[in-house]
């Protein structure tokens, strides 16, 4: 897949997922402690949420840190915007911040 | 040899004016081999983070590390505070500036 394929695909799953997370492996599966931790916070909301695992994804993988100025995984997408990594998303969640966003992102999809 | 901490600290006291800066080596709670300096943790306190949100503290530092992650670096664990969050946090726990690396 060419680069431009592979940005089109990342922007049309951040805008058309009003949750996403982009992780190794799946919230069954985590392979890495970083997207487990994160993914568990994810769950403990009982939102909806979708996810890619950049693992199975490689093109992915690859393309989204340059585009998303972020060289790791996880990253979470809330309304199309990068809310962070597992330590930004662990921090909000320990500070309460974290449940508004996701309710009202959640409550956007009905 | 220098090593990847080392680096890292270099770099971060280089590229920001910090308070407080505390690098530390966690490849060992990782399935990689023994001295692979691929999982690191950074706390780092610096009024240059006042007024910036979250995700471009992050973006900042793990610019001034674009190199690391270029030569293996796996994962880093990133939590920067202003000199006001790291008291709320921490009371008045002494912050421990970098020493720069003179002569070692």
């Amino acid at each position: 897949m060419s680069e431009a394929t592979v940005l089109d695909t990342i922007r049309e799953q951040i805008t058309q997922n009003p949750i996403i997370l982009y992780m190794k492996g799946s919230p069954q599966a985590p392979q890495c402690g970083f997207s487990a931790q994160t993914v568990q916070v994810l769950i403990s909301y009982g939102k909806r949420f979708a996810y890619v695992d950049v693992l199975s994804n490689p093109d992915i993988r690859s393309t989204l840190p340059s585009y998303a100025n972020w060289p790791t995984f996880p990253q979470l997408y809330i309304n199309g915007e990068l809310v962070g990594g597992c330590d930004i998303i662990t921090e909000m969640h320990e500070a309460g911040e974290l449940g508004e966003l996701i309710e009202q992102a959640a409550g956007d999809e009905g | 040899m220098t090593s990847r901490a080392q680096r890292i600290e270099r770099a971060l006291d280089a590229g920001l004016e910090l308070a407080h800066l505390e690098v530390i080596d966690e490849s060992s709670g990782h399935n990689v081999p023994k001295g692979a300096q691929s999982h690191f943790k950074v706390v780092l306190v610096s009024e240059a983070f006042s007024g910036v949100g979250r995700v471009a503290r992050h973006q900042q530092i793990n610019a001034l590390l674009a190199g690391e992650f270029d030569s293996g670096m796996h994962a880093l664990a990133i939590h920067p505070y202003t000199p006001d969050e790291w008291r709320a946090r921490h009371g008045n726990a002494p912050m421990s500036p970098p020493c720069a690396g003179g002569g070692h």
